[in-house]
């Protein structure tokens, strides 16, 4: 390994909206060097990356390759000055054979020549260590062959800096041995690669270097010999902020949803929930903390009836609702259970109507007509949006005109104003600034003060530890611990996250 | 190099600049087409408009025209409200029309007060019926609308052809493959010259206004095709509702099958529909499915179609080029909306040089 850095990006800000994804990000990657970036969800790593595959332009700040100033428009210019990215998502042509994959793409002369094209193609996997059957269909092709098609095909494309984003999660652990195998001969040859993955324990086996990213920002690169699981993990969940959030301390009640074992396994996804039991009780706020993506979204969606499960119950005040519908539950009146979930606009809010059709949602079924009680509605608007000091435009406009901030203040209004006994809430603080945040932790403890159950799914373990009466610890569709924010300290915490000792067959 | 890049917030003034500029555009690209054939095109225009509105024949002949096109873009425009594409107007329309048909001339006994809305009442449930297929396929299988839709247009016009050359052949029409005409019980009276389906246009357009915008169906409609997520989040039943709606749909399109069988060609035939259900898709979008707007774009239509077949008549323009000229409109028109919603902007040209590259 030499000190020559192959890549430079300086001072990278790219803004959605109000959310800054990334502000002021510096990273310098050496040439044939393994370089981890490691963040939790939403931390900006794959922006950062997209950014540098030509996806995003940035706002501000400059890339160079090789100390050459470049401006990437598409992912072509990016992969012209040799960076290639290989997404979680496979872009490939199933009906097409893997080295028609190969060769696919805009920058082919008119004719085919197949025997030089494939010799090409041997020629790298030679090199690489890669192996593949040239002739196969990707579609008769596994997880891992079509990434190594992937890999192949933006290798072929002369890129001589390999991004791979999260490639661990498809793969099973046999099938990870072998990636790393190969990344590991990869750099031997001369080439660069980069991992985003949120994963410890694959920083440490991997990479040489590891940049640490939290909430858009680098937090640091260190030497991966030279630092510890537990450092990073320390680095990456975040220091204290200064920020207070008081607790409010009274006795909780009687367990208000009791959850047995519950089950389900999303195809789609390919996540698992593999027996989750836990109580929630009147006058609580239960954090669950883990890793995106260890069955946190499958839990909310089970409870609240919108992913069928395969097993296991779920009793609300003594009534079962596990097997009912979202329909059921809500118009039976079974459970009075309310979610707030985390993808605002995507569930739970609709983009194109007005701040008064979608404060409506709810409840626009009130009375017998066969009219919607549009009286009703704009007074119910008007007093949440009084209440929660939403900032708006007019409340006959498209709610998509309104700040991450003021969106999440309707939402949370909305689902809190039938005063529910169960109040789910998916990660109600991403993206959102501080006050609004304080605002949105008043609610909550309001909601426990007056003696509903709150079910608080967050990333941010400072806020957990302060508001959370108890924190349950999910990992791999599994809970590996409820503990008491009280005593508790976030680096075990963060042991509990992660699991190291066990490995997470489905990422 | 050029990109597009979406458009945000286009302003009114903008839009209609746009709009009226593409219908200039298409009327002049028409008029070089209508030089190079030797005609005046200022005359031809002229006289587009005379056939379409001169004289009060002419405006009943178009307002005739303008009621399946409005009922029909209505039906649809429920479905695509919900984001399910239904192409399969045509088809709805002929399956309403043949259960009508059946009606009219198998109970042409009964009195006109009931034998009218009982045929109503067939072709709603022939049209829908006929849509709830689709949907039904879609709801529980996940199968392709646009296609289903589409390839059931055939189908039912295949079984129109067979009623009308075999099954319900009418054998004292000297040879000719016709269906029995219907007896004046089976007949749609006029109002004002017009037959009475008239009068469903007012009450379709405003009672789907209501609809739409001020009772819950029409709100759970309006969520389910905006956010299908967030229809189930908030307890919508949506398989119910999408059938619900598809039905309604396909059941409007049936009534205008009824009506033209009933109250125009006094016979089912191969060309009931004609071509409307999928000129409805056209109007449905151009007036973005805004109810007024709707019947407004029809009579335009109507115009547009009524005077087409006048100047052919009048200059002895070929039909293929009286339908070029209808093309060309709906081409600038719609392709207009391009600009709209997205603008071009030019990159600066930027040259990465790489390593190895010289």
């Amino acid at each position: 390994m030499n000190n020559e850095f192959v890549i430079r990006m300086e001072g990278i800000t790219k803004e959605f909206g109000s959310l800054k994804a990334n502000n002021n990000v510096n990273l310098n990657i050496r040439k044939g060097e393994v370089h981890a970036i490691l963040g939790e969800n939403g931390a900006g790593k794959s922006t950062l990356m997209n950014i540098l595959s030509g996806i995003y332009t940035p706002d501000h700040g400059s890339i160079k390759v090789n100390e050459e100033e470049v401006a990437f428009h598409s992912p072509q210019d990016s992969i012209g000055a040799g960076i290639g990215m290989i997404y979680q998502h496979f872009k490939l042509i199933s009906a097409m054979k893997a080295w028609q994959n190969i060769i696919a793409g805009p920058s082919g002369s008119l004719m085919l020549d197949k025997k030089s094209c494939k010799r090409k193609i041997n020629e790298i996997c030679e090199e690489t260590g890669l192996s593949l059957n040239l002739d196969a269909y990707v579609s008769d092709m596994g997880v891992g062959q079509k990434q190594t098609l992937e890999m192949l095909k933006v290798l072929y494309r002369g890129a001589e800096i390999l991004i791979l984003d999260e490639p661990t999660t498809v793969l099973t652990p046999q099938e990870t041995d072998r990636l790393f195998s190969i990344i590991r001969k990869m750099r031997d040859s001369g080439k660069t690669a980069i991992i985003i993955t949120h994963k410890l324990y694959e920083v440490m086996e991997i990479s040489d270097r590891v940049t640490i990213m939290r909430k858009g920002e680098v937090i640091t690169t260190l030497n991966t010999k030279e630092t510890t699981q537990k450092e990073i993990a320390e680095i990456m969940v975040g220091k204290s902020m200064i920020m207070e959030f008081p607790r409010l301390k009274i006795p909780r009640g009687d367990v208000v949803m009791k959850v047995k074992d519950l089950r389900l396994e999303d195809l789609v996804s390919m996540r698992k929930l593999n027996g989750v039991s836990f109580e929630l009780h009147h006058g609580e706020i239960l954090g669950v903390a883990g890793v995106s993506g260890s069955g946190q979204k499958q839990l909310c969606q089970a409870l609240t009836g919108l992913q069928k499960i395969d097993s296991g119950s779920v009793s609300v005040d003594g009534d079962e609702i596990a097997g009912l519908t979202a329909y059921d539950i809500f118009n039976k009146g079974v459970a009075q259970l309310n979610f707030v979930p985390e993808d605002r606009l995507g569930m739970g809010l609709i983009a194109s109507m007005s701040l008064v059709d979608n404060v409506m949602l709810r409840d626009y079924q009130n009375g017998d007509s066969i009219f919607i009680d549009s009286k009703r509605a704009y007074k119910r608007t008007e007093e949440l949006v009084e209440a929660l000091d939403v900032m708006h435009p007019g409340i006959d406009k498209p709610i998509s005109v309104l700040s991450g901030g003021n969106l999440q203040k309707i939402l949370i209004g909305r689902e809190i104003m039938s005063e529910p006994n169960i109040l789910i809430a998916s990660y109600p603080v991403r993206g959102l600034d501080l006050g609004v945040t304080h605002k949105v932790v008043e609610l909550l403890n309001e909601q426990k003060q007056r003696g509903a159950g709150v079910l608080l799914i967050a990333e941010d373990l400072d806020l957990m530890l302060e508001v959370c009466d108890r924190i349950m610890v999910m990992y791999c569709g599994k809970i590996s611990g409820i503990v008491d924010p009280e005593t508790i300290t976030k680096n075990d915490l963060g042991v509990l996250m992660t699991s190291i000792d066990e490995e997470c067959p489905n990422g | 190099m050029a990109r597009i890049v979406p458009l945000e917030n286009c302003s009114m003034a903008k839009k209609v600049r746009i709009r009226v500029f593409a219908i200039l555009m298409a009327f002049t690209l028409s008029g070089f087409l209508l030089l190079f054939l030797g005609h005046n095109p200022f005359e031809v225009y002229a006289s587009m408009l005379d056939g379409g509105l001169g004289s009060s024949y002419r405006v009943k002949e178009t307002l005739i025209r303008t009621i399946p096109f409005a009922l029909t873009a209505l039906g649809i425009g429920l479905s695509f409200r919900m984001k399910f594409w239904n192409i399969g107007g045509e088809g709805q329309i002929m399956m309403g029309a043949c259960s009508a048909t059946f009606i009219g001339l198998n109970f042409q006994q009964l009195p006109s007060f009931i034998l009218l809305p009982l045929m109503a009442i067939a072709g709603m449930i022939g049209g829908g019926l006929w849509a709830l297929i689709p949907a039904f396929l879609k709801v529980r299988y996940r199968t392709n609308e646009t296609i289903l839709t589409l390839m059931l247009n055939y189908v039912a016009l295949k079984w129109i052809t067979y009623l009308q050359y075999v099954l319900w052949r009418d054998h004292e029409a000297f040879g000719y493959p016709k269906i029995p005409n219907l007896v004046k019980n089976a007949q749609l009276p006029k109002i004002f010259g017009l037959h009475i389906g008239v009068l469903l246009v007012p009450i379709l357009v405003i009672g789907i206004y209501l609809f739409i915008t001020y009772t819950k169906k029409g709100y759970e409609i309006r969520v389910i095709g905006e956010n299908e997520a967030t229809a189930r989040y908030a307890g919508m039943p949506t398989s119910k509702i999408i059938l619900g709606t598809l039905f309604v749909s396909g059941g409007i399109c049936g009534v205008v099958g009824m009506i033209q069988v009933a109250g125009v060609n006094m016979t089912l035939s191969i060309d009931v529909s004609n071509g409307v259900g999928y000129t409805a898709i056209i109007i449905a979008w151009l007036a973005q499915l805004n109810a007024i707007a709707i019947l407004v774009v029809s009579f335009l239509f109507a115009v547009m179609v009524e005077g087409g077949s006048y100047i052919q008549t009048v200059f002895q323009i070929p039909q293929a080029a009286a339908s070029l000229l209808q093309g060309l409109i709906l081409f600038f028109v719609l392709g207009s909306e391009f600009f709209i919603k997205y603008r071009v902007i030019r990159d600066r040209k930027t040259r990465i040089v790489t390593e190895g590259e010289v």
